[in-house]
C-alpha cells in the first residue's frame, strides 16, 4: 500500500505535536485549519498549521479546493472553444492567459501573427500585468491591515477595467485574443483612456510607495520575512517576481522574447535579500516598467496604424464577424474553425512571463479536433510550494505577509 | 433629595450621551473611512445615513443567536457584558464641565417623598467626583480584559482562544505604560483627582501636552493598544484570526463587544483631553460657564476620536511580537525614564 | 466620604440593566433555527482537529502575565510617592525621597534589563 500525501502530513504533524508535548516549556500543539474559508488565504487555499503559542511548528499547504478540471476541459472541448476557459485560470489577468494559450497553438499550427497584432498583445499583457500587480498590492495591504491602500489600488485598476471595457467590451474574462492575433483593432476612445491613465499612473505608484516603502510598520512586517535565497528559488522552481526578488535575473521577456518583446526598452528589477519586502519592491518597479512598455506599445501602434492585426490564414484563424454574416464562405470557415479545428501533429510549449511567473500551455496534438494533452504550467502552483518551507518556525502573523507576497491566484493553482 | 435627583439626571444624560457617542462613532468610522477610500459610505438610512446605527441596532436584536458546541454557556453569555460594563462605567468620573448652579425651583409634592424643596445647589458636570478617580479609571478599565479573555476561552474555538490570548497579553503590557505615563502627571499635579488635574491646567501654556510631551505620546499609544484599536487590533486581526475573540459571537452579544470598544475609545479620548489638553478648560477664557466648557471638552475629545479612526484607516498592522516588543522594550523604558525625569524635576522644585 | 461612590453604583445598575436588557431582548426575539454544523466552532469550513480548543498554552503568555504582575505591583508602590512628591519638595525632603524612588526605579529598570537579556521578551523562539 502506498503512502498518501495526507498520511505524510499526518505523520509530520504528529511528530511536531509529540515534540511539543514532551517539552514542558511549550504549549500543546494546536492544529489549526487556516482556510479554505479564511480571509487571508486569497481564495481557497487550505493550510493546516501546527501552532505552539504564536509560532508555527509545522505547516501543510493543501491545494485543490478550486479544482475545475480545466486541462481535461480543454482536451474534451477542442482547440478553439477553450479560450473562454483560460480567462478563468488566473482571473486577475485574463488576457495574459489568452495570449499564452494562443501562442502555443500558433506555434503548433505555424501561424505568424502580424506585427500590429503582436504590439496589441504586448499592450494587453502589460496592462494585465499592472492590473494583477495592483491586486497583489491591494490584497497584501488588506492582509497587513492597510485597508485604504486596497481602495487606492482598485481605483487604478478601475481605470484599467474601463479601458478594457471600452476596448474589449468586457471588464473581466475578456476572451479577446484569437488564434493569429486579436479580435479587433484599438479604437480612439480606448487609446484616449489608456493614454490619460498612463500619464497619471507613475504618480499613483509614487503615492503607493509614499504610503508603504518608508512606513516602519510595513517595513517591519515584510523585511526578513520569508527569505528565499537564490538556490532555494531555483531548486523549487519558483518564478516570476518571487524568483527575481531572490536575486535571479530571470525574465522570459528578456531571455526568450515572444511577441516581439525584444523591441521594447524596459528593465527587469531584481531583489537582493529575497524577503517579502524585496518582492514588494520588485512588483512595484515592474508596474512602472510595464507602464513604460505600454507607452512604447502605444507609440508603435501610432506608427503601424491601419496595419493587419489578425492573420488571414483561414485554416486556423476565425474570419471577421462582419464577413461571417455576409459571406457563405466565411460562415463555413467560422463553423469549421469553432467546431472542428484540426492542428498538425506535434507538441508545443511557449512560456510567457505572466505577472506570477512562467505561464505556459503544453499542448500535444494528434491531428484530431481535440488536443491529446493540455498541460497548464501554472506559476502559482510552484509558488505555493514555498509556503510550508518558509513559514515553519515563524509567527502566525508572518503567514499573511508570506501568502500576500508569494502572490498566487487559486484559480490558476488548482485549475 | 435634590442631590439624588440631580445624580440620576446626570447619569441619564452622561450615560445616554456616551452610548450615543458610541453609536455615532460606528457611523463616523464608516463615513470617514469612506471619504478616505473614495467611497460614499452609508447614505440610505436617514439623511447622510445618520440613522444607520439605529438600523444596525435593530438588526442586531433580530439576528440569530447561537452558542458553539462545547462552549461554556454561562461564561459565553456574560463575557460581552464583562467587556462592555467596565468600559461604560469609567465615564462616571470623567469631568465634562465645571460647576453648574441650579437655582431654587420651589417646593414640589413628590410621590413617596411628600413635599420636597428642589434646586438651590451647585453641582459638577460629572457623575461623581472621587479623590482617587485616576486609580478608579485604571482599575475599572483594566477589568474589561476579563470579558475578552473569557469570551475567547468560553467559545471553545481555536481562533477565539488565540485572539483572547493575544488581546490579554497586549492589554496588560500596555497597561504598565499607561499607568507610568499617568504617574508623571500625578507627580506634577500632586493629585489623583481628574477634576483637579483638569483645573490645574488653567491656561494653554499649562497644558500637560507641553510639559509632558513624552508622557502624552506614550499615553496616546497606550490608549490605542488598550482599546484594541488599529494598529494594535490583535484581538480581532481579521486576516489572521478571522474574528479573534468574537469569532463565535453573533447578534447583540457581538454588538456589546463593540459598544464596549467604542465607549472605551470615547472615555479614553476624554481622559487624554483631561490629562493633557486642559480637560474642559476653554482656551483664553478661564471662567467660562459650563455650557461653553462642555462643547470645548467635546470638541477636544472629538479630535482624539477622529485620530482613532484616522490611524485605523491609514496604517498597516503590527506583528504580535513587534507589538509586545514595542511595549516592553521601548514604551516601558521610556515611561520609566520620563517618570525619573519628572521626579527629579519635582525634587529640584522646578514646578 | 463613601457617598461619592453611590452614583457609581447607580451607574453600574444602569449599565448592567442596559447590557442585560439588550442581550435578553435579542435572545427573546432573535430567530433560532438549528442546523447540522451550525453550532460547530468556526475553523474555516473544515472539521476541527480535536473537539477541545482549550489546550495547554505556550509559556510565553504566562510569562507576560507574571511580568505584568511584578511590574504592576511596583508601579502601584510608586503611586503614593507620586501624589506626595510635591509635598516632599515643599517640606524640604524632596531630594532625599527622590533618591529612594530613583533607586527603586533603577532596580525596576535592572529587573527589566535582566528579563530582556534572559530572552523573556523575545517571542520568536
Amino acid at each position: 500500500m502506498s503512502t498518501t500525501r495526507s498520511q505524510v502530513f499526518e505523520y509530520e504533524r504528529g511528530a511536531a505535536a509529540q515534540e511539543l508535548k514532551d517539552d514542558p516549556l511549550h504549549g500543546e500543539a494546536m492544529v489549526l485549519n487556516m482556510g479554505p474559508q479564511h480571509p487571508a488565504t486569497h481564495g481557497v487555499l487550505r493550510l493546516v498549521v501546527t501552532l505552539d503559542g504564536e509560532t508555527m511548528r509545522d505547516v501543510d499547504a493543501d491545494v485543490g479546493y478550486l479544482h475545475r478540471g480545466k486541462e481535461k476541459t480543454c482536451e474534451s472541448l477542442g482547440w478553439a472553444k477553450f479560450f473562454p476557459h483560460t480567462d478563468r485560470l488566473d482571473y486577475v489577468q485574463p488576457l495574459a492567459n489568452n495570449i499564452a494559450y494562443a501562442l502555443s497553438i500558433e506555434k503548433l499550427a505555424g501561424i505568424q501573427v502580424p506585427e500590429r497584432g503582436q504590439i496589441l498583445r504586448v499592450l494587453l499583457m502589460e496592462v494585465s500585468r499592472i492590473a494583477a500587480h495592483l491586486i497583489y498590492l491591494g490584497t497584501t495591504c488588506i492582509d497587513l491591515g492597510a485597508i485604504t491602500m486596497f481602495f487606492a489600488c482598485f481605483k487604478e485598476r478601475e481605470t484599467i477595467y474601463n479601458f478594457l471595457d471600452a476596448y474589449t467590451g468586457h471588464r473581466m474574462n475578456n476572451t479577446y485574443v484569437r488564434i493569429g492575433g486579436v479580435y479587433a483593432d484599438l479604437d480612439e476612445t480606448s487609446t484616449g483612456i489608456l493614454r490619460t491613465w498612463l500619464k497619471d499612473f507613475p504618480r499613483a505608484v509614487d503615492t503607493f510607495e509614499k504610503f508603504l516603502t518608508g512606513n516602519r510598520i510595513w517595513y517591519d512586517r515584510n523585511r526578513n520575512i520569508g527569505i528565499i535565497d537564490r538556490q532555494m528559488a531555483l531548486d523549487w522552481s519558483l518564478n516570476g517576481p518571487n524568483l527575481r526578488g531572490a536575486g535571479v535575473d530571470a525574465d522570459l521577456r528578456k531571455l526568450e522574447p515572444y511577441s516581439g518583446y525584444e523591441r521594447y526598452d524596459f528593465e527587469v528589477p531584481v531583489g537582493t535579500v529575497g524577503d517579502c519586502y524585496d518582492r514588494y519592491l520588485v512588483r512595484v518597479e515592474e508596474m512602472r516598467q510595464s507602464a513604460r512598455i505600454c507607452v512604447q506599445a502605444l507609440d508603435l501602434l501610432e506608427k503601424t496604424k491601419g496595419g493587419e492585426f489578425l492573420s488571414e490564414d483561414r485554416r486556423y484563424v476565425l474570419p471577421p464577424k462582419g464577413d461571417v454574416h455576409r459571406s457563405m464562405e466565411e460562415l463555413i470557415f467560422q463553423f469549421k474553425i469553432v467546431t472542428d479545428l484540426r492542428l498538425p501533429k506535434g507538441e508545443a510549449y511557449v512560456p510567457i512571463e505572466s505577472s506570477k511567473g512562467e505561464l505556459g500551455f503544453y499542448l500535444v496534438s494528434d491531428g484530431t479536433a481535440k488536443p491529446q494533452r493540455c498541460h497548464i504550467r501554472a506559476p502559482g502552483l510552484m509558488n505555493v510550494q514555498a509556503i510550508p518551507i518558509l513559514s515553519r518556525g515563524r509567527l502566525l502573523s508572518d503567514m499573511v505577509s508570506l501568502i500576500g507576497s508569494l502572490d498566487f491566484v487559486m484559480g490558476e493553482v488548482d485549475r | 433629595m435634590t442631590v439624588t435627583l440631580v445624580t440620576l439626571l446626570k447619569i441619564l444624560v452622561i450615560y445616554g450621551g456616551l452610548i450615543n457617542v458610541a453609536a455615532l462613532m460606528t457611523l463616523a468610522e464608516r463615513k470617514v473611512s469612506a471619504w478616505m477610500q473614495f467611497r460614499i459610505g452609508p447614505n440610505r438610512v436617514g439623511p447622510w445615513g445618520v440613522l444607520q446605527p439605529l438600523a444596525d441596532g435593530v438588526k442586531f436584536i433580530f439576528k440569530e443567536e447561537f452558542t458553539p458546541e462545547g462552549a461554556n454557556k454561562f461564561l459565553f453569555r456574560i463575557a460581552p457584558m464583562l467587556s462592555a460594563v467596565p468600559a461604560m462605567l469609567t465615564v462616571a468620573v470623567l469631568p465634562l464641565a465645571g460647576d453648574i448652579a441650579i437655582p431654587k425651583l420651589g417646593t414640589f409634592d413628590l410621590p413617596f417623598f411628600g413635599p420636597t424643596e428642589l434646586g438651590g445647589i451647585t453641582t459638577n458636570l460629572s457623575i461623581t467626583d472621587l479623590d482617587i478617580s485616576v486609580l478608579f479609571v485604571l482599575a475599572v478599565s483594566g477589568l474589561s480584559i476579563y470579558g475578552i479573555i473569557l469570551g475567547g476561552w468560553a467559545s471553545n474555538s481555536k481562533y477565539s482562544l488565540l485572539g483572547a490570548l493575544r488581546a490579554s497579553a497586549q492589554m496588560i503590557s500596555y497597561e504598565l505604560t499607561l499607568m507610568l505615563s499617568l504617574l508623571s502627571i500625578v507627580v506634577m499635579t500632586g493629585s489623583l483627582d481628574l477634576r483637579e488635574i483638569a483645573t490645574s491646567q488653567a491656561t494653554i501654556g499649562q497644558w500637560h501636552i507641553w510639559t509632558q510631551p513624552l508622557a502624552f505620546i506614550l499615553f496616546v499609544v497606550a490608549t490605542f493598544a488598550e482599546t484594541n484599536r488599529h494598529p494594535f487590533d490583535f484581538a480581532e486581526c481579521e486576516p489572521e484570526l478571522v474574528g479573534g475573540f468574537h469569532t463565535e459571537y453573533s447578534s447583540m452579544k457581538f454588538a456589546l463587544f463593540f459598544m464596549g470598544e467604542y465607549c472605551a475609545m470615547a472615555v479614553m479620548s476624554g481622559l487624554t483631553v483631561t490629562f493633557f489638553l486642559g480637560g474642559f478648560g476653554v482656551p483664553f477664557w478661564p471662567d467660562a460657564p459650563w455650557f461653553v466648557e462642555l462643547p470645548a471638552f467635546l470638541a477636544k475629545t472629538a479630535f482624539f476620536l477622529f485620530l482613532f479612526i484616522w490611524v485605523r484607516w491609514t496604517l498597516p498592522r503590527f506583528r504580535f511580537d513587534q507589538l509586545m516588543g514595542l511595549s516592553w522594550k521601548w514604551l516601558l523604558n521610556l515611561a520609566l525614564f520620563n517618570l525619573f525625569l519628572t521626579g527629579l524635576a519635582s525634587a529640584l522644585g522646578w514646578f | 466620604m463613601l457617598e461619592q461612590y453611590a452614583p457609581i453604583l447607580m451607574l453600574l445598575a444602569a449599565v448592567m440593566g442596559f447590557a442585560l436588557f439588550n442581550i435578553g431582548l435579542s435572545e427573546l426575539v432573535g430567530r433560532r433555527r438549528r442546523a447540522v454544523g451550525k453550532e460547530a466552532a468556526y475553523e474555516c469550513g473544515m472539521g476541527s482537529y480535536g473537539t477541545n480548543a482549550r489546550l495547554r498554552l505556550s509559556i510565553h503568555f504566562y510569562l507576560v502575565a507574571v511580568l505584568f504582575i511584578l511590574f504592576d505591583v511596583e508601579v502601584l508602590l510608586l503611586v503614593p510617592w507620586a501624589v506626595a512628591a510635591k509635598g516632599f519638595g515643599e517640606a524640604g525632603v524632596g531630594m532625599h525621597v527622590f533618591g529612594c524612588v530613583a533607586a527603586f526605579l533603577i532596580v525596576l529598570e535592572v529587573g527589566l534589563a535582566y528579563v530582556w537579556a534572559k530572552g523573556g521578551l523575545t517571542w520568536d523562539r
